[in-house]
């Protein structure tokens, strides 16, 4: 499955950083990273990440 | 198996909710009820880019709506309908229109309604926020050269300010402690960012109460008297002075309604199996901090109760202590603060990065530590990148252990 960011959307409040440390963090220009391609065992970090975007920039793709 | 789930309240806290009741497996009929009729959307918005952009209702109910998951394509909506009555022993929930639903597990996720003064004069120039109706409404009159008084500095009348002082109100903000958001983030930041206000061109009466609203005589607003005699002019005002919760359909039951529903640290509802709350409306002691049972009223507790609340239903046994870490953020003239912890509870505060001083805090950002007695029990960021708040989140778990 595919994580997917709206960089428009998102204000890089970093709440999923806290959430999901594994598939989020910040890189040292300050931009967002993820992990785009995960797989099933990861679903329950991502939505939790997409839960808590205060955003709600994160979407998740099977 | 718990049958039917009633949940009040079509607010984050009850999407979140059924989405882990369904996440845990339960596949029985779920009902949602909500006063609005609107779908559940996100409010942090309203008092930001609502009121500083120019979307229409369409485009903001796209924007805000909060996506749904397949896993509740079955869940039966109720909207449009206040809970006014509720019985506990017939599992029982009556709503304004005179219907009624019964339920096996209840969950209350009523939320709050805004605080007004209990002051008469002056109605129909006067505003809360808390729905996108409510926004909408304040929008069409933040007209450049408007005079807006705003009772109320904390969080959302401070984003109500400088959301119309970027639309060219002249803004005057009324408050009765001696800084901004100084019940949330202390006296000196709160000092900090007063100043970064003033800098916007934002007026303050501090330690001021209102004595009056001044009518024109047709129900319409001429100005604010404060108690010190002086007369602040203005055309329109927004109350922001808290919130109480919407309780008043749990009355009768025999709970403790004082402030929220008492919940405990499962969030059930006074040891009921088969009731219980989330978000805002949930007094809880959240082991994080303490044992004291409070609400909180920051973004990410709806979806750490709703969950922890959702297992409770599901499960007879809920495994270990909830202690949910608090998060809340504010944008005001594009800074950005970012709060970890409970700052509030802390009695003691540090400067650890950067300036509090005015225009330098602009451009190098601070964090503050929040002690309570020795522990570092919150930070508070300001204007600092989001890569930074990791660094000073370990500051605050750090402190949980020790």
């Amino acid at each position: 499955m595919k994580i997917c960011v709206d960089l428009v959307r998102c204000q890089l409040h970093g709440q999923c950083a806290i959430a999901a440390p594994k598939l989020f963090s910040f890189g040292e220009d300050g931009k967002l990273q993820w992990v785009e391609q995960v797989d099933e065992s990861a679903r329950r970090e991502a939505e939790e990440a997409a839960d808590v975007c205060p955003e709600q920039a994160i979407t998740i793709e099977d | 198996m718990i049958g039917h789930v009633l949940v009040v309240g079509a607010s984050l806290s009850g999407l979140r909710l059924a989405e882990q009741l369904r996440g845990l497996g339960h596949t029985g009929p779920i009902t949602i009820a909500g006063a609005e009729t609107r779908m559940p959307y996100n409010r942090p918005p309203l008092s930001k880019d609502v009121l500083t952009g120019d979307d229409d209702e369409t485009a903001l109910v796209q924007s805000l709506s909060f996506r749904l998951r397949p896993s509740l394509d079955d869940v039966t909506w109720k909207l449009g309908a206040t809970a006014v009555a509720c019985d506990l022993t017939l599992r029982e929930v009556s709503f304004a229109d005179g219907s009624t639903l019964s339920y096996d597990a209840l969950a209350i996720t009523t939320g709050l309604s805004p605080r007004r003064v209990p002051l008469p004069g002056g109605e129909k120039d006067r505003y809360v926020l808390r729905t996108l109706d409510g926004a909408l409404a304040l929008r069409a009159r933040l007209v450049a050269g408007a005079r807006l008084a705003v009772i109320g500095a904390g969080f959302i009348g401070c984003e109500v300010a400088a959301s119309a002082r970027k639309r060219g109100l002249a803004v005057t903000m009324i408050e009765t402690f001696e800084a901004p958001m100084q019940r949330a983030i202390g006296l000196t930041a709160g000092q900090a960012m007063q100043a970064l206000h003033r800098s916007e061109g934002i007026d303050f009466r501090l330690r001021a109460k209102i004595a009056g609203f001044i009518d024109r005589g047709d129900g319409h607003l001429d100005g604010i008297r404060l108690e010190s005699g002086e007369v602040i002019a203005c055309d329109l005002a927004v109350e922001a002075v808290g919130s109480t919760a919407n309780t008043q359909w749990l009355a009768g039951n025999g709970l403790d309604l004082s402030d929220g529903v008492l919940c405990d640290n499962a969030m059930r509802v006074e040891g009921r199996a088969d009731v219980v709350a989330a978000g805002d409306i949930a007094r809880f002691p959240n082991l994080f901090a303490d044992e004291v049972p409070r609400r909180i009223e920051h973004w990410t507790i709806p979806g750490f109760t709703a969950k922890r609340a959702a297992e409770s239903l599901i499960k007879e046994m809920v495994q270990g202590s909830f202690a949910p870490v608090p998060a809340f953020w504010s944008d005001q003239h594009g800074l950005r603060l970012q709060s970890y912890g409970s700052p509030s509870l802390g009695d003691a505060s540090e400067l650890l990065e950067g300036s509090l001083c005015p225009g330098d805090m602009r451009r190098q950002g601070a964090a503050l530590g929040y002690r309570r007695a020795g522990r570092m029990i919150g930070v508070v960021l300001i204007g600092l990148p989001a890569g930074r708040l990791a660094h000073y989140r370990n500051l605050v778990e750090v402190g949980r252990e020790t």
